[in-house]
């Protein structure tokens, strides 16, 4: 390894590539019959993430698929990576969960090595090389597409970051939604987003996209009233990361389906 | 041909030593201590960014003395170790026994094989929920491990300073106390005042959520020292 690096992931490849997912099929895949099996193990679904005025949004439901199958009703799919970002993760579950991982440890571990944490658009490039180095698997069918959102303490702005497949990193100046429901979910924001939303007002039209997904796409998960499972969101700005608490998301539920009912009755 | 000179084995470990000895005693002193909320970690250096304290995992740090890009590689080395254990297993398998055994074994081999030891000492601390279970390992330069209890002290004058701390040191000291207990200690043994700018002050404190280290900046410092 070059010892000059203070990378974590670079480290991993050079020198403990048993330790990453690469599954090295000797002739690739060769059957529709082998590409499902790889295929058919658990997917994660919608997220999102958008702006406001002191920083940015992100969110995902807790619901994963294999399949037509629900094969997890409490996946977390937002991940705090640091004090100032978080990634989203939608695709084959168990490739982006380590991702995630891996993200959060290669963050930490280029600050404790440096003394400094990166910039927000060193993390996002990162995270483009590891999405790239993710190729061979997604082209068996274990696509994972993150999203990457943070508070950038040099500008005092809020960024999102999007990727595709083959690493490719694409910076949005609004909001952005992947998975399954992600086009729902979008619509939904392209209606409510403005510039310059309060936090309160930013976590609502959020919770309402993952509904409206929800509601469109089989392979997202709704609100669940009855064992009280609710998306995570987090909330990201110039004094760090937190957490929305659930019984708040709960209560915000509560009054969006309410005054969804009223709005049908209303049409009747 | 001429015959290569023989050297005893006894000699030549002991000419290491001397050579590694000296070099470590150019250096300051660095002093590690337990208080009220985990550990302290309190080193002379008028550089403010090359470090020679460390946080190494969520309850660890490092304190290095001697030749500085000596003990920066076995910091980085450290910081490997413990992130490529954290994420094989989890956070809470990375230990500083694991840790401190891994340097000695490290410098152990260096000592005995290489024409040149390293000129350093270390400490690996790591701060428990209760202070007994508090660990503080110190690593000299030939790989010798100590597991310290309540302070210890490596670099230039170390015994020197734990003289001074041995009559002075109680238990569940606050943190202002630990602070105003080192700076005393340091200026008492180089007989010269220091300056707040000069040090650098970090803790393991265990009542911080997650990662325990954390550093204390000039602010806190002037504050605490009022």
């Amino acid at each position: 390894m070059n010892s000059w690096s203070s990378s974590f992931y670079d480290m991993l490849v050079a020198e403990h590539p048993n330790l990453l997912t690469q599954f090295k099929l000797e002739s690739g895949i060769r059957s529709v019959e082998e590409r499902g099996k790889l295929t058919n193990v658990p997917h994660g679904t919608t997220v999102l993430a958008l702006k406001y005025k002191d920083g940015v949004i992100i969110a995902g439901d807790r619901m994963a698929t294999e399949g037509y199958q629900v094969s997890a009703r409490r996946i977390e799919k937002v991940y705090r990576c640091d004090d100032y970002s978080a990634i989203a993760i939608s695709g084959a579950a168990g490739v982006c969960i380590e991702m995630a991982r891996l993200l959060q440890v290669e963050l930490e571990h280029y600050e404790k090595i440096e003394g400094v944490q990166l910039t927000t658009e060193g993390k996002a490039n990162k995270l483009s090389q590891m999405v790239k180095g993710n190729l061979p698997l997604a082209m068996q069918g274990l696509v994972v597409i993150p999203i990457f959102a943070g508070y950038d303490v040099n500008k005092g702005e809020g960024r999102i970051y999007k990727y595709d497949i083959t690493g490719g990193k694409y910076e949005e100046t609004e909001y952005h939604s992947t998975g399954s429901g992600g086009k729902d979910a979008r619509t939904t924001l392209k209606k409510l987003y403005s510039p310059d939303l309060s936090e309160d007002k930013a976590v609502m039209i959020a919770l309402e996209a993952l509904y409206d997904a929800a509601e469109e796409d089989i392979g997202t998960g709704g609100p669940d009233m009855v064992r009280g499972i609710f998306p995570i969101v987090k909330v990201i700005n110039k004094s760090g990361i937190t957490d929305i608490e659930q019984a708040q998301i709960e209560a915000s539920y509560r009054q969006l389906i309410n005054s969804r009912r009223k709005a049908i009755a209303k049409e009747k | 041909m001429p015959l290569p000179y023989y050297v005893s084995p006894e000699q030549m470990m002991q000419d290491k030593a001397e050579y590694a000895q000296k070099g470590i005693a150019k250096g300051r002193s660095i002093i590690v201590m337990e208080y009220q909320d985990g550990i302290f970690l309190f080193a002379d250096n008028p550089s403010a960014s090359l470090n020679k304290i460390s946080e190494i995992y969520d309850r660890i740090a490092f304190a290095g003395a001697g030749k500085y890009s000596e003990f920066e590689s076995l910091r980085k080395a450290g910081i490997r170790h413990a992130d490529i254990k954290g994420f094989t297993y989890s956070r809470e398998d990375v230990t500083a026994k694991s840790l401190a055994n891994a340097y000695s074994q490290s410098l152990g081999t260096m000592f005995s094989q290489e024409i040149k030891p390293l000129e350093v000492e270390i400490l690996v601390a790591e701060v428990h929920d209760s202070s007994d279970a508090n660990e503080i390992y110190r690593i000299s330069y030939d790989g010798s491990i100590y597991d310290e209890k309540g302070y210890t002290v490596i670099g230039g004058k170390a015994d020197a300073v734990k003289i001074y701390l041995k009559e002075r040191y109680k238990n569940d000291l606050s943190l202002k106390e630990v602070l105003k207990l080192s700076i005393d200690a340091l200026e008492t043994t180089i007989n010269q005042k220091l300056a707040l700018e000069n040090l650098e002050v970090a803790v393991l404190d265990r009542k911080r959520n997650g990662r325990k280290f954390r550093r204390i900046r000039i602010e806190e410092l002037q504050a605490l020292n009022e």
